[in-house]
């Protein structure tokens, strides 16, 4: 294995430094073996998942589809990225409340692609909301509650943005 | 979901609310550490070397081509085995590597560790490995026949079991009968197997962090493998995501430890998704034959059934499915006379054991399916006949074990029905194409699209059975006003952190539970399977919880000279039933330590005689299902509209909880029903991946109506039943009926579809 | 660096040519798949060690109307998402409809068409609606530049016509005047790969109907024979064809199909499968029965 030089990520704000990284190394993997950012999961290496979602420049994509030395230049966000911790995001906190939680580890990207959608679409019907988030599996919730949760944040926000 | 959720509002996080995970926000946030999070600096990488062939023998194994490569630290076969060189929960007959013989695509061969995945990787490719091919066994009916060669040296059946019940010379004058297959199943979870062991100085012990499903049990087949004491080999829970059975077995616990005791440095393992596909047992794929004959008015008079389960290669837990499914036979029916054959044999397909349902699932499919062609040949509605038969408690089984659960059969099945309706059209009010069989590939218009309703309804057996005392531990421990909970119950996403909590503030009165690390440094839970853990743990945590607060009002009774049996806990106080006193609980706890440690058994079951016949069970759950599907017959694809469902839970300890596993739990029926299966031709899989192994997303899982049946049952310690199995057992046979019935619209005739999951080209084409 | 990101489409190719033997890597979609399943050497040895990644080159991330012409040319980094968007989505819908049925949103946030192309697997999305409308794609390499036709490009399972070093630029469609549509069949109701698709389109100008297929021989075919007997059957203006046609029509394009048994499905329900998508998609186009 060839070990390349060093090149720089720009993640949740902060440049970060990766050296001595194989050609091949996925952003998924750098942003969890070599960054410690173990928020974004890998359960599928195939983006048939979407455990590993995250933003780059914007753009909802699986992080484990990036090959992460392309990355260099753009924006990444993990789901650390969201909110510091112990004060959870609308949506972090809706999802916990709606019971849209079990085991966990599709969550993480759950968080990410349902806040990418209520960012684009602050209103989402229910078509709309299995649309825009089949990229994600989960196989402990059968998504009842995760619909629930999404439209909860929804409803909050209309009502936080309308006046009294 | 109905209203009976109650999410808002709540004066304190007891039994029966539904307070939020304690371990939700981390997982919302990403902190929660799962098991494949654990690592660190100088930690290597384990990787496993997996046979290509179903069935040959090992020539030899020249491992020296890896050893060359960069970073390559060790490789390990079947020679480096210091103990045992099998496990199996229940016959040993699994190796940790193979040596002579390998017996299944994918079986482990050799391990290396490495300081990078894709140098791992690299040095598997180098190892070389010389096969001469040997002929596979792969059909069941050969193993049976014993016309193929035994491929282990445990012999090719695993378990033949009888049960013969009444008159086996008895008929109905209705008689109906089929033969149902269902295909290999995968648990499919997300968290992908992982593991970090961490070696003792000097090899004397090692310390495991894992994902599994009972710890204790790991650790027994562990030690035994590693030739180390029980003591010296340390569990620890890592982040379980998700398990659905998968977990029970074991899978690189053993690769993982001989690796870092070997090395003297941590090494840790992660399963990819393809691996994942290899090295965990799956749900049995069946083929089951069953004649039910019945009276004119539709009373079952007698079942003969033919159950033929194909464990794979090693034998697992498949005795104990097949007991399951041979016993759930006549399924939550009254059925005097039964003649029932069962067989559980090895193949060189991938290996069975535990999935979700256990049996039942297989069972279940045929009973439903001959449920309506009884109704069909009776002229009967599938919900009049299902009534008709309906079991209640007091009823005795084809096995001579009384029904002493609570058994709301009847009830199930009305309050199903009485759910409404979905209220949209096919296509929706909107006319989506999204909304039709097909979704976005817009292969169909509404005119082409049918939709029909189906039925499904189920009895499941909870805990272990067959004289199994799978007993659970909970320490329970009391100070400050606070309580702190000790228990080896492996939380695998179900929520049982939530409702133990719940369990301690109820029975005594504190609202601060803190929960301490789920660890082998108590005694054994049993394992997270079996819809076990609510009535086996909780009740465990119950009653360690009782005698603690027992302890507290001696101490309160002491103190005011009262009569300790006139205490009782109100809300966050002690009181006197019979006087003024109250005091807080903190009070009275304060600078205090009452610390209880308690086993919780279950009443004993018996193993079934040679004619089938005992108390082999512990207790039963039951649920209906109701499916409304649209189909598409001329292309057979199909849209779930909508399940229906009331499920016996007893009682809903956590409601939200509840939900959750029944509509998760219906997700899995559904997958079974239409798209989920492992395909293996010639012994080889064909679609280990998340590409082609299919499951439910978001447009494929409709909306859940949900009504929770509550009826205590006085045998479970807090009236609850276990509530995860039961939503995936009839959910499936009722989504299968619903196409049936669709099809049956078409030309009056339909089709017959006996084999799940039910494929586009079983709907579309007419059979060859 | 071993990973190069041009910006502009010269640098690309002047890398390419400069670096023999180099990945092209666009949306990623399907080249990391093969990189993580380690079934793409990558990084060692005698492995590719040098990456060329064009998700940068603002020439790959645009499309132009010519209006004179009647022709859309899509870049070949344009992204299935911006495929969805207005007004693309409604100039080119059976491209829009094909382009929703890719992977997941995250899929079509990144996947491109020209790395549909480039793939050319049989159940590539947007083949059989680039192969209908026969589209043209423009390549470029350090030799210069060259147009093939669509079908000239995909010569097999995974394999193209491309030249080492050539990479595909953009993709040239006509606007039609007619409908057009675009029919997949999955087993799942998101995210799942052609068991067989269809698209159909139709020009009332130049009065024909043509039909290409996926996922139902080692590339998308179109169906000459179909195509020649609807031309014959359908009225452009009124939208109407006859019942007993649009059955003929069915079987010619079936007869037309040369799938294959596999984990996915049958050879027997694909051809069938492609049947019935034909005929609803002509009825589709053409929802008038003639008087």
């Amino acid at each position: 294995m060839t070990a390349m030089e060093v090149y720089t990520l720009r993640v949740n704000g902060d440049d970060r430094e990766v050296a001595d990284a194989w050609l091949g190394e996925s952003l998924l993997y750098v942003l969890r073996e070599r960054l410690g950012l173990l928020a974004a999961k890998g359960a599928c290496e195939q983006g048939e998942c979407g455990s590993c979602s995250v933003l780059v420049d914007q753009h909802l994509v699986c992080s484990c589809l990036v090959l992460a030395a392309s990355a260099v230049g753009r924006e990444i966000v993990t789901v650390e990225g969201l909110a510091p911790v112990g004060v959870p995001s609308d949506v972090q906190r809706a999802f916990v409340d709606a019971g849209a939680v079990q085991c966990g580890f599709c969550t993480p990207g759950l968080v990410m692609a349902a806040t990418d959608l209520l960012d684009r679409i602050p209103d989402p019907t229910d078509m709309q909301i299995r649309e825009e988030l089949a990229g994600n599996v989960c196989r402990c919730t059968g998504y009842g509650r995760l619909v629930a949760a999404v439209q909860q944040v929804a409803v909050a926000r209309r009502e936080a943005g309308e006046p009294a | 979901m109905t209203a009976s959720v109650a999410v808002g509002a709540r004066a304190r996080d007891v039994v029966g609310t539904s307070p939020a995970r304690p371990d939700g926000i981390a997982k919302v946030q990403g902190t929660f550490q799962f098991s494949s999070d654990l690592g660190g600096d100088g930690v290597l990488w384990g990787m496993t070397l997996r046979s290509p062939h179903p069935h040959a023998r090992i020539v030899s194994i020249d491992v020296g081509p890896a050893w060359r490569i960069d970073g390559v630290a060790a490789v390990l076969t079947a020679d480096d085995v210091p103990g045992s060189p099998t496990y199996g929960l229940i016959s040993h007959d699994q190796p940790v590597f193979a040596r002579d013989v390998v017996r299944y695509v994918g079986e482990p061969i050799a391990v290396v560790a490495a300081d990078h995945p894709e140098t791992c990787r690299r040095a598997l490719a180098a190892i070389h490995v010389e096969y001469e091919v040997l002929d596979p066994l792969l059909d069941p009916e050969a193993a049976i026949a014993g016309t193929h060669p035994p491929i282990h040296p445990d012999g090719n059946v695993i378990r033949h079991q009888r049960i013969l019940c009444g008159d086996p010379d008895v008929t109905g004058e209705v008689v109906v009968e089929g033969t149902y297959e269902l295909g290999m199943q995968d648990q499919a979870f997300l968290g992908l197997e992982a593991a970090l062991a961490i070696p003792d100085p000097g090899g004397r012990g090692v310390e495991l962090h894992i994902a599994t499903q009972w710890l204790h049990e790991d650790r027994a087949q562990l030690a035994a493998c590693l030739d180390l004491p029980v003591e010296a080999v340390r569990l620890v829970l890592g982040g379980v995501g998700g398990a659905f059975g998968a977990r029970e077995d074991i899978s690189l616990q053993v690769h993982c430890c001989l690796l870092a005791l070997r090395l003297g440095r941590p090494v840790r393992m992660a399963y990819s998704r393809r691996e994942s596909f290899l090295g965990h047992v799956h749900r049995h794929p069946a083929r089951i034959w069953m004649r039910h004959h019945a009276t004119a008015d539709g009373e079952i008079v007698k079942i003969e059934a033919r159950f033929v389960l194909d464990g794979g290669a090693y034998a697992s837990t498949s005795s104990a499915v097949l007991l399951n499914a041979i016993t759930h036979t006549q399924g939550p029916y009254r059925c005097p006379n039964a003649v029932v054959d069962g067989w559980a044999v090895r193949t060189n397909h991938l290996p069975c054991g535990a999935m979700r349902g256990f049996g039942v699932v297989q069972a279940c499919f045929a009973h439903e399916s001959q449920m309506d062609r009884l109704a069909e040949a009776c002229d009967l509605d599938p919900v009049e006949i299902r009534l008709r038969n309906a079991m209640r408690t007091g009823d005795v089984l084809i096995t001579g074990q009384p029904m002493e659960s609570v058994a709301p059969v009847e009830r199930c099945i009305r309050e199903t029905a009485a759910l409404p309706l979905p209220d949209e059209p096919i296509g929706g009010h909107d006319h989506d194409p999204m909304r039709l069989p097909g979704g976005a590939g817009r292969t169909a218009d509404e005119a082409h699209v049918v939709r029909g309703i189906g039925w499904g309804v189920a009895m499941k057996n909870l805990m272990y059975s067959e004289g199994f005392d799978d007993y659970s531990t909970a320490r329970c421990r009391l100070a400050d006003g606070q309580a702190t909970l000790k228990f080896a119950t492996a939380e695998v996403g179900q929520g049982f952190v939530t409702i133990a909590a719940q369990i301690a503030r109820t029975v005594l009165g504190v609202d601060e539970v803190e929960l301490d690390r789920i660890d082998t440094q108590i005694g054994s839970a049993g394992s997270t399977s079996a819809s076990r853990q609510t009535w086996m743990s909780g009740g465990a945590v119950d009653a360690a919880c009782r005698q603690v607060r027992e302890r507290l009002f001696e101490l309160v009774g002491a103190a005011h000279g009262i009569d300790p049996l006139r205490l009782a806990i109100d809300g966050t106080d002690v009181v006197d039933t019979a006087g003024e006193l109250r005091v807080p609980v903190a009070e009275a706890t304060a600078g205090v330590v009452i610390d209880e440690t308690v086993e919780y058994h279950h009443r004993p079951t018996e193993e079934l005689d040679e004619l089938g016949q005992g108390r082999c069970h512990t207790a039963f759950a039951f649920v209906a299902h109701r499916a409304v599907v649209d189909v598409d017959p001329e292309l057979g694809l199909v849209k779930v509209v909508q399940v229906a469902t009331a499920q016996d839970v007893g009682r809903a300890l956590n409601p939200l909880s509840v939900v959750g596993q029944i509509e998760g739990g219906i997700a899995q029926g559904l997958g079974l029903a239409v798209m989920e299966e492992i395909v293996q031709t010639d012994g080889v899989i064909r679609n280990a991946s998340f590409t082609d192994y299919l499951l439910p997303t978001f447009l494929d899982m409709p909306p859940v109506v949900a009504s929770l049946v509550e009826e205590p049952d006085p045998q479970a310690p807090l009236g609850a039943k276990g509530v995860g199995e039961p939503p995936c057992i009839s959910s499936t046979p009722a989504i299968v009926a619903a196409i049936r019935d669709a099809l049956r619209q078409v030309d009056g005739v339909g089709r017959r579809l006996d084999r799940v999951p039910v494929r586009p080209s079983d709907i579309a084409l007419e059979r060859q | 660096m071993p990973v190069l990101t041009p910006v502009s489409l010269d640098d690309a190719v002047r890398l390419l040519d400069a670096h023999p033997g180099a990945l092209v890597l666009a949306g990623g979609t399907d080249l990391m798949v093969e990189i993580n399943e380690g079934h793409r050497p990558i990084g060692s040895g005698g492995d590719p060690t040098v990456v060329v990644a064009v998700d940068r080159i603002a020439e790959l991330r645009t499309w132009t109307v010519d209006r004179g012409a009647d022709t859309v040319t899509i870049g070949a980094g344009v992204t299935y998402r911006e495929l969805l968007d207005e007004p693309l989505a409604s100039l080119l819908p059976a491209l829009a409809e094909a382009s929703r049925t890719v992977g997941s949103p995250q899929i079509r946030n990144a996947g491109t068409l020209g790395g549909n192309l480039g793939t050319c697997s049989p159940a590539g999305d947007g083949l059989p609606v680039l192969s209908a409308l026969d589209a043209v794609v423009h390549l470029v390499s350090a030799a210069g530049r060259r147009d093939v036709d669509v079908h000239d490009l995909m010569v097999g399972v995974k394999r193209t016509s491309l030249a080492p070093g050539e990479l595909i630029e953009s993709i040239t469609v006509p606007l039609l005047d007619g409908w057009q549509g675009y029919s997949k069949v999955g087993v799942r109701n998101a995210m799942v790969i052609a068991t067989a698709s269809a698209c159909l389109v139709t020009d009332r100008s130049s009065r024909t109907v043509r039909i290409a297929l996926g996922s139902v021989a080692p590339t998308v075919v179109r169906c000459p024979d179909a195509e020649a007997f609807a031309a014959g059957v359908v009225d452009h203006d009124a939208r109407t064809v006859p019942d007993d046609a649009v059955a003929r029509f069915g079987e010619l394009v079936a007869a037309t199909s040369r799938p294959i048994d596999d984990h996915r499905s049958t050879a027997a329900y694909r051809r069938h499968a492609v049947e019935v998508m034909a005929r609803r998609l002509l009825r589709r186009a053409f929802p008038g029965r003639p008087a």
